[in-house]
């Protein structure tokens, strides 16, 4: 097998079991737009972070830490709707990143590669970065994962059993900047959050139990990168939008299944 | 005697913006009382119970709760996520560590061995209120607080989830505020009932505000407090509030 097959295949698996906790509360909580906006800010943070001469997975991270910090303060007041915010800020960030791109001197950005990724471009080091940061996801979220199930379900449930909101929003929101700037590379700004949602939501019709739903996005996630990839590398088509279109097929496939069994 | 409180709020104010939500609210509630709160919709009553469980801060006005307190909250039915899925067994374990003994008392208590397969999205609002309340006891605690705990329910499954709740009281001597969204039926062994209108209109036994001039004007001469009675043979021990 080629390195460069390796290396898409080790990354591809890492950002999908990383995806998979994440995914199912982003789509238990209805967040997807919540994931575009922080995903999106991740653009200007390439832009920054190139022109600033930082590291670039740092530069996503915090630009997207900062958008989730900033989506989740702008929330709270009642003028619009929650899902207009979120637009508002999912789309301004994207271009404020494209325009920004455009103009900071000194940056040179493959447009089409932050947008879409490129999994070519991946070398040793940053695989090792996504492996670490995969498991740093994990391992809070299964510390913090009955905490974040009650949220879920009641916000108040897990308020009146001692737990602390504020908290369960910081990791959430954390986790899922960390999770952008993993995935950035591999599958692009635009995508990310199909990332997330599309194995979670096609799991969904036949999972039982919070947990059977994220072993089941993983698995699908893991045989999406698996597929993509192989697709990608034969047809020349790129990788990140094969995955995802494999994930949507998952996705009728498992809701057309659920409704020829009911 | 003096009993201490489970909790006790001073002058309470919470505030969204400049609005008051609810104000100069004081009140305490004792192991094995039981306190109905109800009031018309926006009157601050889930407020009230947000800021017992430590939810919302509060504005002014203080709230004090006995060392190591611990609350059983049931949420409104209808405010629970309903896309994730999950069973009931599964719901239950999300309350902590239990021991197998308590777990399969709570279990009979609420009556909900037939359910514990079943997807919590699929129940019927009584099973609902029957599963919320077990995950509630589960923790075994000083305080029940339920926030509108016969939603959903039709009369006789009301009838029946009183009887559960007053047995509750009985069997763990737990004290227990409840929001009543229904203004005419409330529980005849409330202690009290506060009727609620941003602040505390009126309060007592459940006969004495039915009679009050404050709770006939704002809920109109017609708006008989009927509470549901049932039969019992026993008595409880009454203590003396303010």
């Amino acid at each position: 097998m080629s390195e460069l097959l390796l290396k898409a295949l080790i990354a591809g698996g890492v950002i999908a079991i990383a995806a998979a906790p994440l995914g199912c509360l982003v789509v238990w909580r209805r967040m997807a737009y919540f994931g575009d906006a922080t995903s999106h800010a991740g653009l200007l943070g390439i832009v920054l972070g190139t022109a600033l001469g930082i590291n670039l997975s740092l530069g996503v991270a915090l630009l997207a830490a900062l958008m989730a910090i900033a989506v989740t303060v702008a929330t709270r007041r009642g003028r619009y709707a929650v899902d207009t915010i979120l637009g508002v800020f999912a789309h301004s960030a994207l271009a404020i990143g494209l325009v920004a791109a455009a103009l900071v001197p000194g940056v040179r950005l493959d447009v089409e590669q932050t947008l879409i990724g490129d999994i070519l471009f991946l070398t040793w080091d940053e695989i090792i970065f996504m492996a670490v940061g995969g498991a740093v996801i994990l391992l809070v979220i299964l510390w913090r994962w009955r905490d974040l199930l009650n949220a879920t379900l009641h916000p108040d449930l897990m308020v009146a059993e001692g737990g602390k909101i504020i908290l369960d929003r910081l990791f959430l929101t954390l986790t899922l900047a960390l999770f952008v700037a993993l995935a950035m590379k591999l599958i692009g700004v635009l995508l990310i959050t199909a990332m997330l949602i599309l194995p979670a939501a096609a799991a969904r019709p036949v999972a039982r139990s919070p947990e059977a739903m994220v072993g089941l996005s993983m698995m699908i996630g893991l045989m999406s990168v698996v597929a993509g990839i192989w697709f990608s590398w034969t047809t020349d088509a790129p990788a990140g939008p094969s995955i995802v279109v494999i994930s949507a097929l998952c996705f009728v496939l498992s809701n057309l299944g659920s409704r020829l069994r009911a | 005697m003096s009993v201490t409180p489970l909790i006790r709020t001073e002058n309470l104010e919470v505030r969204a913006g400049k609005r008051r939500l609810i104000h100069d609210i004081s009140l305490e509630i004792c192991p094995g009382e039981i306190l109905t709160i109800i009031g018309p919709n926006g009157a601050g009553k889930s407020t009230l119970l947000k800021a017992l469980i430590g939810a919302i801060p509060v504005d002014d006005g203080r709230i004090v709760r006995r060392d190591g307190l611990r609350i059983g909250y049931t949420p409104q039915i209808v405010q629970l996520e309903k896309t994730i899925p999950i069973p009931v067994k599964r719901f239950l374990t999300l309350a902590g560590r239990v021991g197998a003994v308590a777990r399969r008392e709570v279990i009979a208590q609420t009556n909900i061995e037939g359910l514990l397969e079943s997807q919590m999205a699929n129940l019927s609002g009584g099973e609902l209120q029957r599963v919320l309340l077990a995950r509630a006891l589960l923790r075994q605690p000083d305080l029940l607080i339920l926030d509108e705990p016969t939603q959903g329910l039709d009369q006789p499954a009301e009838t029946q989830f009183y009887r559960l709740i007053s047995m509750v009281r009985e069997q763990t001597g737990c004290g227990i505020v409840m929001v009543s969204h229904d203004l005419h039926v409330v529980m005849a062994e409330s202690d009290r009932v506060i009727c609620l209108n941003g602040h505390v209109c009126c309060s007592g036994e459940p006969a004495v505000v039915s009679e009050a001039p404050e709770y006939k004007a704002m809920f109109g001469a017609r708006a008989a407090l009927a509470p549901y009675q049932h039969h019992h043979d026993h008595s409880h021990e009454h203590h003396e509030h303010v």
